[in-house]
C-alpha cells in the first residue's frame, strides 16, 4: 500500500432484506491525500449510502474500510475517535437550531478536544473570516440563508481539524442562486489541499475541481478516471445514457 | 336587600372567621400545592427515564446486534410499555386506593401515598410527552452530532436533550396544570387537601355554597395563574429562535 493513502475500502457491502436489495455491492476504491474525489450517479445508485458508511453512519454489511491504518468496521476500534478526523457536511446543513453560530462550531472542539472556549472561539472566528460570514457569529441558524448554512456547516465540520471532509450532496437542498458561494468555499479547500470526497449533481464542479470522477449504479463503481476521461470519453454504455441525461 | 346582605355576611363569618376555619382551607391549599409539586417532580424523573428507553430501543433495534445488551434492552422496553398500559389505562383514582390500602397499607402518611401515587401516574403521561419530542427532532440532529465525533449518550446529552426540553416545556407546564386538579380527589385516601378542607367545613356549618365556591375559586385563581405562566414562556421561547 503507498504511504499516502488515507481510505482503503475493500469490497464494501451493504444489504438489506437478506441480500434482496444490494445498496452497495462490493465497492473497492484507494483515497490519497490531498485528492478530490467527485461520486456522481443516478438516484438510488448507492453513492449517498457508499459516503455514509465512510464515517458508519450507515453500517455495512461486509468488507473494510481502513482509515489512516485502522479498520473501522472493526467493533474493537472507537469509531467515535476516527469520526473526529472525518468531517461531514449534509444535503439539509443539520445545524443545531437551538444554538448560536459560535456555539455551534465550538461545541465539539471544546467537549472533544479538550480546547478552552478562548481557543476554540479564536480559531472558530478565523474560519467565519475565511467564509465571510463573522458578523453573524452570534446569530441563530434560523437567521441565515441556505447558502450561510451550509458555509457554516463546513466550518464547523472544519473547527474540529479533519484530515478528510465528506460532503452529502452539500447544495443539492439550496436555491440556485446560492449553490455559487457554498462551491466557492469548497473550491478553496481543496486548493489548500484538503481531501475531499463530494457526492454531488453539479457536474460543473465535478469537472473543474475533481481529481478523480467515481460514476456509481445499481451499487457499484462502474467507471472511475479525471474529468476528462469521464466527461468527455466515457467508456460504459451507462454512464453515456447518465451522461445525456444531466449535461 | 340589607337581609340578603346580613345573611351574606353571617354565612361568611360562620364558614371562614368562626374557630378560624379559613385557616384549614390555607392549609389544604398548602397540601394541594406540595403533593403536585413533588409527584410532577416524580413524574418527570420517572418519565425521562421511560421516554429514554423507549425512543433509544425503538430508533436502535434494527441494526442492534442480538447479545446481552439487546435483550437487556428489550426486557426493559417491555416493561415500559406494560407500565404505561397499565397506568393509562386505569382511573387515577382507582390507582390512589391501591397504593393507600394495598401497596402501602402500612402507612397512614397520606401525603407520602398520594405523592408517590400522583408521581407514578403523571409519570407515564410525562414520559410520553418526552418521547414525542425526542422522536420529533430531526435525524440529521443525531447524525451531526455522531459525525462530529460525539457517542450516543454525548450527543444525546449535549445536542438532543436540550432542544427537547425547549420543545415540551410547555407541555410540561400543562401537565403541572391538569396534576394540580387532579390531586382533588386526594380526599379519597384521607389527604387534608384544598377540596377536603373545603368539603370538611361544609361537614360541619351545614352550608355547602360558601366553602365549596371558595375551593373552586381558588383552583382557578391557581390555574389561571399558571396558564399566564405558560404563555410567558411559550412567548419566549420563541423569540429566542425560529
Amino acid at each position: 500500500m503507498k504511504d499516502n493513502v488515507l481510505i482503503s475500502v475493500n469490497d464494501l457491502q451493504m444489504y438489506f432484506k437478506g441480500g434482496a436489495i444490494k445498496a452497495l455491492d462490493g465497492v473497492s476504491v484507494d483515497i490519497n491525500r490531498g485528492e478530490v474525489v467527485v461520486v456522481i450517479g443516478p438516484s438510488g445508485s448507492g453513492k449517498s449510502t457508499f459516503l455514509r458508511s465512510l464515517n458508519l453512519l450507515e453500517n455495512p454489511t461486509g468488507g473494510e474500510i481502513v482509515f489512516e491504518g485502522t479498520d473501522i468496521t472493526d467493533r474493537k476500534n472507537d469509531i467515535n475517535k476516527h469520526r473526529q478526523k472525518m468531517g461531514m457536511v449534509f444535503q439539509h446543513f443539520n445545524l443545531f437550531p437551538n444554538m448560536t453560530i459560535l456555539k455551534n462550531m465550538t461545541l465539539a472542539p471544546i467537549k472533544l478536544l479538550g480546547k478552552t472556549k478562548e481557543e476554540a472561539e479564536k480559531t472558530a472566528m478565523e474560519l467565519l473570516e475565511r467564509v465571510g460570514l463573522a458578523d453573524r457569529a452570534n446569530a441563530y441558524p434560523s437567521q441565515l440563508s441556505g447558502g450561510q448554512k451550509q458555509r457554516i456547516a463546513i466550518v464547523r465540520a472544519l473547527c474540529m481539524n479533519p484530515d478528510v471532509m465528506l460532503f452529502d450532496e452539500p447544495t443539492s437542498a439550496l436555491d440556485p442562486e446560492m449553490v455559487g458561494e457554498v462551491l466557492e468555499v469548497m473550491k478553496n479547500l481543496a486548493r489548500e489541499g484538503m481531501t475531499m470526497i463530494v457526492v454531488t449533481h453539479e457536474m460543473g464542479f465535478a469537472r473543474e475541481v475533481a481529481s478523480r470522477v467515481i460514476f456509481m449504479d445499481s451499487g457499484k463503481i462502474v467507471e472511475e478516471g479525471n474529468p476528462a476521461e469521464i466527461f468527455d470519453n466515457p467508456q460504459s454504455e451507462r454512464l453515456k445514457s447518465f451522461l445525456a441525461k444531466v449535461l | 336587600m340589607a337581609e340578603w346582605f346580613a345573611d351574606f355576611k353571617a354565612d361568611f363569618i360562620l364558614n371562614f372567621i368562626e374557630d378560624n376555619r379559613w385557616k384549614s382551607l390555607l392549609k389544604g391549599l398548602g397540601v394541594t400545592l406540595e403533593v403536585t409539586f413533588f409527584a410532577l417532580i416524580i413524574g418527570v424523573l420517572i418519565g425521562v427515564v421511560v421516554a429514554m428507553i423507549r425512543s433509544s430501543f425503538d430508533k436502535n433495534k434494527s441494526t442492534m446486534r442480538k447479545g446481552f445488551a439487546y435483550y437487556v434492552f428489550a426486557i426493559l422496553d417491555f416493561f415500559c410499555r406494560v407500565y404505561l398500559t397499565v397506568i393509562r389505562g386505569t382511573p387515577v383514582v382507582v390507582q390512589l386506593l391501591i397504593a393507600y390500602f394495598i401497596i402501602f397499607a402500612t402507612s397512614t402518611n397520606s401525603v407520602f401515598v398520594a405523592v408517590i401515587a400522583f408521581g407514578v401516574n403523571s409519570g407515564a403521561y410525562v414520559a410520553e410527552i418526552f418521547r414525542g419530542g425526542i422522536m420529533s427532532i430531526d435525524e440529521g440532529q443525531f447524525e451531526a452530532g455522531r459525525s462530529l465525533g460525539f457517542n450516543y449518550v454525548q450527543t444525546m446529552i449535549y445536542i438532543i436533550i436540550p432542544q427537547v426540553i425547549k420543545n415540551v416545556l410547555p407541555t410540561l407546564v400543562n401537565e403541572f396544570i391538569v396534576l394540580l386538579k387532579e390531586t382533588s380527589v386526594g380526599g379519597y385516601v384521607a389527604l387534608k387537601d384544598l377540596t377536603k378542607a373545603g368539603d370538611i367545613i361544609r361537614g360541619r356549618t351545614f352550608s355547602a355554597f360558601m366553602p365549596l365556591m371558595a375551593v373552586a375559586l381558588i383552583y382557578l385563581a391557581l390555574v389561571m395563574f399558571f396558564t399566564f405562566l405558560l404563555r410567558k414562556l411559550e412567548r419566549r421561547l420563541r423569540q429566542s429562535e425560529r
